[in-house]
């Protein structure tokens, strides 16, 4: 006999996703995503965020890693409250683990919660956990061509960065096959073209971030 | 790579649903699953094996329906298959859009006895 399901493989996760959402919005809270590959700088650029924001915004940090807490201890010495999931070999971070995260950790009412992510490119694109903002980090030294093989990554983003661009010179990197790529599957999504390393372009990012923040409290 | 938990989530609404019936077997479990939605269907099938031991869907096979993204053209509104390279329209070489179709990703029926 068959029977008639019809329902989404990832409920589960979406319906938490949907109360994490829930709960930041009641906080006044802006829930940022930071996804990327391994060493594309989202370490990098969340403490340039810290640097910029710091001071006039509240901000929490959730670092999501496969086994160590090194990013976690750079972010504390910043002075900024951070909580660390470990997933043991997890290649993402999903919804759960952020409402573990948040019910362990003081987060401020309208505040600014980055989550990193796993470095990959490809999993953590199907676990919403309830972010306001999926940030994607693409770096020049990658590639150009990475929104055609990671396309639904670079679909689920609603803000990207493309960063090193100060190694642009050194690099056979074809900007207009990389724009062409990210505006086939995306075209509402902003793309800000930055450096960590020499500050180039990072003002510009946390701008727009500012005023997201603002708009959420 | 996130096979693993894709797998538990099809396992527990499989699960909920042959309870919520009181059927005593699952035997079959039809995916549809669109190609942007990046997992490898062997490996479902091979954690589902191994996380499906003692429950009602023990050695069940999974079939998947796999469903290939479309795209519209931006300029001649042509529908047509993602190529492999790149998201340009076979028609007049402009760039095309996804439509929606490819990004599937649900339990469409069971077989249960």
């Amino acid at each position: 006999m068959e029977i008639k399901i019809m329902k989404n493989i990832m409920e589960a996760n979406d319906r938490l996703a949907a109360e994490n959402r829930a709960l930041f919005r009641d906080r006044g809270m802006t829930a940022v995503n930071v996804m990327a590959s391994p060493g594309s700088g989202k370490t990098s650029v969340i403490i340039q965020v810290i640097k910029s924001l710091g001071a006039e915004i509240d901000i929490g940090v959730i670092e999501g890693d496969i086994a160590t807490n090194i990013d976690a201890e750079t972010i504390g010495r910043l002075g900024i409250p951070v909580y660390q999931i470990n997933t043991g070999g997890g290649c993402h971070l999903d919804a759960n683990m952020i409402r573990m995260a948040v019910q362990n950790f003081t987060l401020k009412k309208r505040s600014l919660l980055l989550i990193e992510n796993v470095g990959n490119l490809v999993c953590p694109s199907t676990f919403d956990l309830g972010e306001e903002y999926k940030l994607v980090i693409a770096s020049v030294p990658e590639g150009h061509d990475k929104p055609y093989k990671y396309t639904s990554m670079f679909m689920a983003a609603d803000v990207i960065i493309l960063n090193k661009k100060d190694l642009m010179p050194y690099i056979d990197f074809d900007k207009d096959s990389f724009y062409k790529g990210v505006r086939a599957v995306n075209q509402k999504t902003h793309v800000f073209e930055i450096s960590c390393r020499t500050g180039e372009g990072v003002q510009t990012f946390i701008s727009w971030l500012r005023e997201r923040v603002q708009e959420g409290m | 790579m996130h096979e693993y938990a894709v797998t538990q989530g099809v396992l527990d609404i499989v699960l909920t649903e042959a309870k919520k019936i009181g059927v005593l077997k699952v035997t079959e479990i039809r995916l549809v699953i669109g190609d942007l939605s990046t997992i490898f269907d062997e490996s479902v099938q091979m954690y589902f094996n191994i996380m499906s031991e003692g429950t009602l869907a023990q050695g069940a096979n999974l079939i998947f329906k796999k469903v290939v993204s479309r795209f519209r053209c931006t300029a001649c509104g042509n529908e047509y298959d993602k190529p492999k390279k790149g998201f340009e329209c076979p028609q007049c070489g402009e760039l095309g859009l996804p439509t929606g179709v490819g990004r599937e990703f649900y339990i469409e029926s069971i077989d249960v006895e």
